[in-house]
């Protein structure tokens, strides 16, 4: 059960509205999700290869059972996310049959969906999942169209650069074809939000390489400047955001995909 | 939607596609060529036959510099079709924009794509290379037509790159596989933009363009995402198409990669894009059972499929002008 806390070391709305008028790069978003990401960042940067077990964090484990388990720790963040913009002031605001309304009732479908095939998946394949997670927000995330509409697309832009800078951790053809199911939804999802909030959005230098080069701490993940490509994020640059919506005791330790 | 869809979704909007059958055969009959060629491409076995002669080898085995010179064959074909924009008539300041950006896009992965390939890449076509009335079947200066025609290549592209991945020599080479992936979003975000314009359009309202209300069989006024096939009838009926929306060839049959982690041996299939079972997985309200009041429609929506080289090569072949440029 997840609920919704007042944090002062949240990001505030306006953080999250900031890449409209002066584009974020994801690290400066870590920047500024204050002292609680700071902290877990130098922990995590402090962990040796033989320590993989940070007190309190959630391991996702090793190779493809690592990265299906990360996956579905996304799917759970982004699943919570939306079922409880359903239940916001925002939401419950819009007319039955409403542009908006109708997509956002199809994410929460679909990253409900997600979810729980990622979980059976798991199951399936004889592996442990995680435990269900626990979230935070920041005040006020679910009534307005602007945090609703901001959070919204940076979990959906966040998803896509998860599930790209993955892929290469994937050494069964199977997983990493279900994954490029997934992440392909995630980016017509993450297209339509960028362009509720500002028409012909889709794309733009923020995630993908059009007047600069990539930036992510691996070079396998960038692309030249002039290149149109996603900006794909490692696992730890990944988490560095997702840790901010994630309450202590289930925040992700993904030290162990490599 | 296939292209024959086009064709009824120009003269007027008709969710009853499947009634008009007859009338649409009659209107092949009048094209010499294309229509042998697109009722070839609906026989699985000969294309089959075909793509593995010309291949030489089995999909499994393509090396990496082939499924990276087929995709910079496909961006070509986007790149120079997204010029072509600035001939369609009646488009909208921000449409025309939009088609702008994803021309640049284009563009940039072409560029890209013959720099990672380096001497390996194939010489570079020209329009001429291209017919994007595909025989004389579409007018693409057509708005309607033109938009419709932008999201089959945009959604073939995607299910070009999600087939390909898994591909062993792709899978092997890091910088490859993640390039590639990296392309592949942006594709989906492009064809998430067209259906998106494509939807405001149907609904008829010149202001707002992001708040098109999709109408159902999608047809014409889609969601951002694929919805079963996007039409109103049954899947079965034109799963054996080679068309956008449909199973590709070895559906069922094809093994990519390494042994699956659950011991089978069954890997990547190239299925209707109304498939609903994901890694043996049936999704359903029964299944999934947070989800046992969703619309139907979600469980197939949630996921995006692939398709194979062959099928790909197929659907842009209609817009070759020797018919073979993709094989």
């Amino acid at each position: 059960m997840s609920e919704n806390l007042s944090s002062g070391s949240q990001p505030t709305v306006a953080d999250l509205d900031r890449p409209l008028y002066t584009p974020i790069k994801r690290r400066s978003f870590f920047m500024y999700a204050g002292a609680t990401a700071g902290a877990t960042a130098l922990v995590l940067a402090g962990c040796g290869k033989d320590d993989n077990n940070t007190p309190g964090m959630v391991n996702v484990g090793s190779g493809d059972v690592g990265v299906l388990n990360y996956a579905y720790a996304l799917e759970q963040l982004e699943a919570d996310f939306y079922t409880q913009v359903r239940t916001g002031s925002y939401y419950m605001g819009l007319a039955s049959g409403s542009a908006e309304k109708l997509i956002l009732d199809d994410l929460y479908y679909h990253e409900v969906i997600h979810r729980d095939f990622l979980r059976a998946a798991l199951v399936n394949a004889s592996a442990t999942p995680i435990k269900a997670l626990s979230t935070v927000y920041p005040a006020n995330t679910f009534s307005s169209r602007a945090s609703v509409l901001g959070t919204a697309k940076a979990f959906e832009d966040l998803g896509v650069a998860a599930y790209n800078g993955a892929g290469q951790y994937i050494t069964t053809a199977q997983y990493l074809f279900i994954a490029g199911k997934i992440v392909s939804v995630e980016a017509r999802h993450a297209a339509i939000i960028r362009d509720l909030l500002t028409e012909n959005s889709f794309v733009g230098n923020d995630i993908i390489t059009l007047t600069s080069a990539g930036t992510s701490s691996l070079a396998t993940n960038n692309a030249p400047a002039n290149t149109s490509l996603e900006r794909s994020m490692t696992p730890t640059e990944v988490v560095a955001i997702a840790n901010t919506f994630l309450q202590d005791g289930s925040k992700l330790d993904v030290s162990s995909i490599r | 939607m296939n292209f024959f869809q086009i064709i009824s979704e120009i003269e007027k909007v008709d969710p009853e596609v499947y009634d008009r059958l007859d009338s649409r055969r009659s209107v092949f009959k009048h094209m010499s060529g294309l229509g042998q060629k697109l009722t070839a491409a609906a026989i699985p076995l000969a294309v089959s036959a075909i793509f593995n002669k010309a291949y030489g080898q089995t999909p499994a085995g393509l090396a990496a510099n082939d499924v990276l010179n087929f995709a910079l064959k496909l961006e070509y074909l986007e790149m120079f079709f997204y010029q072509q924009r600035t001939a369609v008539t009646g488009l909208s300041s921000t449409t025309s924009a939009a088609l702008a950006l994803i021309g640049t896009d284009e563009t940039n992965h072409v560029s890209f794509l013959r720099t990672v390939l380096g001497s390996a890449a194939i010489t570079a076509p020209t329009l001429a290379t291209f017919d994007f009335t595909a025989k004389g079947t579409f007018n693409p200066t057509d708005p309607t037509t033109y938009l419709a025609l932008a999201q089959a290549l945009e959604d073939t592209g995607v299910r070009a790159y999600k087939g390909a991945a898994p591909l062993t020599n792709v899978m092997a080479n890091k910088t490859i596989l993640t390039a590639a992936l990296n392309i592949h979003s942006v594709e989906a975000r492009h064809a998430s933009h067209i259906r998106a314009i494509r939807r405001a359009a149907a609904n008829g309202s010149a202001t707002s363009v992001m708040q098109g209300v999709p109408v159902a069989p999608y047809s014409t006024a889609p969601k951002s995402w694929v919805s079963g096939t996007d039409s109103a009838t049954a899947v079965t009926a034109r799963a054996s198409a080679a068309n956008v929306y449909g199973a590709g060839l070895d559906s069922g049959a094809a093994t990519y990669g390494a042994t699956g982690a659950n011991g089978s041996t069954a890997g990547v299939t190239f299925l209707s894009e109304a498939n609903t079972t994901q890694g043996g997985v049936a999704l359903s309200g029964t299944t999934l059972t947070a989800a046992a009041s969703f619309p139907a429609a979600a469980f197939s929506e949630a996921f995006d499929e692939g398709l194979d080289v062959g099928t790909v090569a197929s659907i842009a072949n209609n817009f070759s002008v020797s018919g073979t440029y993709f094989n």
